[in-house]
């Protein structure tokens, strides 16, 4: 009891802040983990008996997170980036180099309890990797040096508040401004001229503007808000999707932390449009660095009376933002998915129709918008809809910002109306003996050298921003394997097609990675991608199969070196499950092996 | 099989096709509520017709206005054109069960459940030959805390039928979900883990919804002998939810 009694002196405070309502499960649950570095059991049932909520939930919903844990962790808590781009500027090799020095093995914590590594899905710092995350803060340029640096002061068990703020510095790396990132937006702005008219002009203004959903799918903005507007329900929300999880994305970081006035007032305007009162931004809990920052912002608006209550004096305008931090998966970028992590589940997609905008969070009308969106959606109230449709193409209009990294001499954001050629950006970004671009991420398209005069468009490269770039000296086929790693590990698990077929696909790719392919495992690939396409039950597991069908279709000699046998062999190598018995005995001689097929793991 | 299918219907009575059999539906059914109601099976797991349709396991997908999709959470519309047995679908299945038996550790000669296992049965049915995949070998250790009942983890295939009987019919919540992807499994709820420390008895609804066989009665096995078991008598396809003899 006096046990519990400890928790309930830092859980209390937690408990009050989120007022003992479930639905914040995943936030107090994520600030009950800063205590300890990991969710202790005893604080489990402080929770369970406060919120009354059966303890298989809690337990469901945190191990649901990566970047939540049920047990011990380590003091520090170190992950490195995955991404592709990660890995070609050297992530493995100074992940190994850190397990070395600290005398851990990846994936486990050191015996003494000190430190854990690991690798985590893009953490959205391509453009400044590679990159790690220790105790959810984010370090980027890592390099031998600075890996040194950051072993001693772990192993001098430094704080993190302690360490040189150098380490912290992340950069927006903005090399090309178009209307969004060179409108000197003055936050309020576009408020005051959007309420001294009615909403229904408003929204005719967005639909005049043909704004477009910046997250991908390009969904009518305009469509959304209306029908979410008339869809009847007692309240009404705005949920911004800063859950920015797509491999190579990373605008929506740079966004919040330049722009995020506009973000908000994007959302205010949608608020009035569709008579919301309440908002929510869902972070990305890799960008838990943006939290206090954009608190402030917030503040600051409410005392300009540009979000709380009678804004800008106009009665019976009531609306204000609450920042939800998401725990490390990659799904909530899903909007159903989305919205339950909001009410504090597991992020499970859900089954659709019912859409969001009739019933969304509490099963109530929610518009749910990419970070870029609202901020389109600020510059339309100022400059109006004929001024925005005018820019970009007849399908797509107004502009798009990319996060562009991988093989070029600039990595970071560039802006441009859409309609703009690869090519262009390639050039702008200084790319050379450029191979590939994957637009979108692993979940998009990836394209060759002879498609770089397509244009960056919603009915020709439709993408969410992401542009990685890979010249002639990579192996594209190492890029799928990437992916399709990412997918497996970013699967919620719901539904058999994905949550077994994303494994396979990844055993699959790991065989022919060990040289024991055949053209039987080809076949093998393409029906399980089928499979995955038509089965799956949400755009993940749809998209899980695209980087490796791409690669086929595109590159295929990176695959064709692969298939070494014409003959089916098994997966299962012989010399390579020796290795446990080898290393137990610390043996390595050639009578401890079978055969020397396997080539890599 | 199926005895309404040529039944004169109401003329306002709304209709779809599947597999070119008329089906009569109500507002609010689903394809597979609906073919259920008219006799007709459409292969499927994580459904049960007493619970709230979940759309998770998509053996019970089917081909509807050309476009894939699990029959038992999608609504039919009037006239809407349902493909379900063709070998294109029925292949898809067959490669949907094969992952979940490699996925698990499946034993079916030497489980209590054989022959009553609707797992097992839909194989049968569908002519699941091999697992063809390779086996995944979880390990997933027993749960045999209990005093009437064990829990073999070794057979979930994650329906969640039972956390849905736990918490909608019995209010309350013995089992969850818990971890993602290729790791999710089920727990129970207590901070040891076991049943035992869970309040969950025999007359729950949970402990008679597993479709698998891993909520398992402790000291009656085989009370009923393989070979006359609910699906060794009829193929699933005649009687999906056959009550389990000697299982209460």
């Amino acid at each position: 009891m006096s046990q519990i009694t400890t928790h309930a002196e830092y859980l209390d405070p937690i408990l009050a802040h989120y007022k003992l309502n479930q639905h914040n499960l995943l936030q107090m649950l994520r600030e009950a983990q800063e205590h300890f570095g990991y969710i202790h059991p005893e604080a489990i049932d402080y929770l369970e008996q406060q919120l009354q909520l059966p303890r298989s939930m809690v337990e469901g919903v945190a191990s649901f997170y990566s970047l939540l844990y049920l047990q011990p962790h380590g003091e520090y808590r170190v992950l490195f980036s995955d991404n592709i781009t990660d890995r070609m500027l050297g992530n493995m090799d100074l992940m190994e180099s850190m397990c070395g020095q600290l005398w851990v093995e990846a994936g486990k914590v050191s015996e003494d309890g000190l430190v854990s590594i690991n690798t985590t899905s893009c953490t959205g710092m391509c453009d400044q990797g590679p990159a790690v995350l220790i105790n959810n803060i984010a370090i980027n340029h890592l390099t031998q040096d600075r890996i040194n640096s950051l072993c001693e002061l772990i192993r001098e068990r430094v704080p993190l508040s302690g360490w040189p703020l150098e380490f912290f510095a992340i950069e927006d790396n903005i090399h090309k401004k178009d209307i969004l990132l060179d409108s000197n937006f003055k936050f309020g702005s576009a408020l005051a001229e959007v309420l001294q008219r009615s909403s229904e002009e408003i929204l005719q203004e967005i639909k005049t503007s043909k704004l477009r959903g910046r997250g991908g799918a390009g969904f009518s903005t305009g469509s959304k808000w209306e029908f979410c507007r008339t869809a009847p329900g007692a309240q009404h929300y705005v949920v911004c999707n800063a859950d920015e999880g797509e491999p190579g994305t990373f605008k929506d970081r740079v966004l919040l932390n330049s722009y995020a006035d506009m973000v908000f007032e994007g959302m205010t305007i949608c608020a009035h449009v569709i008579g919301a009162k309440k908002g929510f931004i869902y972070l990305r809990g890799e960008y838990r660095y943006l939290l206090d920052h954009l608190h402030a912002i917030l503040q600051r608006r409410r005392q300009q009376s540009l979000l709380g209550n009678n804004i800008l004096g106009y009665t019976d305008f009531n609306f204000d933002i609450e920042i939800h931090l998401g725990a490390g998966a990659y799904i909530c970028g899903e909007e159903s998915a989305l919205i339950e992590s909001l009410e504090g589940k597991r992020g499970t997609p859900r089954n659709r129709p019912p859409f969001p905008v009739t019933s969304g969070y509490l099963n109530q009308p929610t518009v749910v918008n990419n970070v870029e969106t609202f901020a389109a959606a600020s510059l339309i109230g100022l400059h109006g809809g004929a001024w925005y449709a005018n820019i970009g193409t007849e399908t797509s209009s107004g502009t798009k910002i990319l996060s562009v990294s991988g093989d070029c001499a600039h990595p970071g954001l560039y802006e441009y109306p859409f309609g703009v050629t690869v090519a262009q950006v390639l050039a702008d970004c200084g790319a050379k003996n450029t191979q590939a671009v994957q637009i979108s991420g692993p979940s998009g398209i990836c394209i060759a050298a002879n498609e770089f005069e397509r244009r960056i468009a919603f009915d020709d490269l439709p993408t969410a921003g992401a542009f990685m770039v890979f010249d002639q000296s990579r192996d594209m086929f190492e890029v799928a394997r990437n992916f399709v790693h990412f997918f497996k590990h970013e699967s919620c698990g719901f539904c058999t097609p994905c949550r077994v077929g994303t494994s396979l696909l990844s055993n699959m790719m790991n065989k022919l990675a060990n040289g024991h392919g055949s053209p039987y495992d080809f076949a093998e690939i393409e029906k399980l991608n089928e499979l995955l396409l038509s089965t799956s039950h949400c755009g993940l597991g749809h998209s899980a199969c695209n980087p490796v069908l791409d690669t086929i279709a595109k590159f295929r000699p990176a695959y064709d070196k692969r298939l070494t046998h014409k003959e089916y062999i098994p997966a299962f190598d012989l010399d390579y499950a020796l290795s446990q018995a080898r290393q137990m005995t610390g043996r390595d001689d050639t009578g401890a092996h079978l055969e020397r097929i396997h080539v890599s793991k | 099989m199926s005895q309404n299918s040529n039944t004169p219907h109401n003329k306002n009575q709304t209709t779809f096709t599947l597999d070119g059999k008329t089906i009569p539906f109500s507002e609010g059914q689903t394809i597979i509520q609906a073919a259920m109601a008219a006799g007709e099976y459409i292969p499927h797991l994580c459904f049960n017709p007493e619970f709230k349709p979940h759309g998770s396991c998509k053996i019970c997908t089917v081909t509807a206005n050309g476009r894939q999709t699990a029959s038992c959470t999608q609504q039919p519309q009037v006239d809407m054109m349902v493909e379900s047995d063709t070998k294109q679908i029925n292949d898809e299945r067959r490669a949907l069960l094969q992952m979940l038996f490699v996925e698990g550790n499946h034993f079916c000669p030497s489980c209590e459940k054989s022959g009553d296992c609707q797992l097992q049965a839909t194989a049968y049915e569908l002519d699941m030959m091999s697992p063809h995949f390779d086996h995944f070998s979880p390990n997933r250790p027993l749960d045999a805390s209990h005093g009437e009942y064990l829990l073999d983890f070794n057979r979930c295939i994650l329906c969640s039928l039972c956390a849905r009987a736990s918490s909608d019919v019995d209010g309350k919540n013995v089992f969850s979900l818990a971890g993602r992807g290729i790791k999710t499994h089920l727990i129970v709820n207590s901070k040891s883990g076991k049943l035992a420390d869970t309040d969950f008895t025999g007359d729950d609804k949970a402990a008679h919804v597993c479709p698998v066989g891993v909520i398992i009665k402790k000291r009656v096995g085989f009370a009923v002998p393989i070979g006359k078991r609910s699906f060794d008598e009829h193929p699933i396809s005649a009687t999906p939810h056959p009550i389990v003899k000697g299982a209460i």
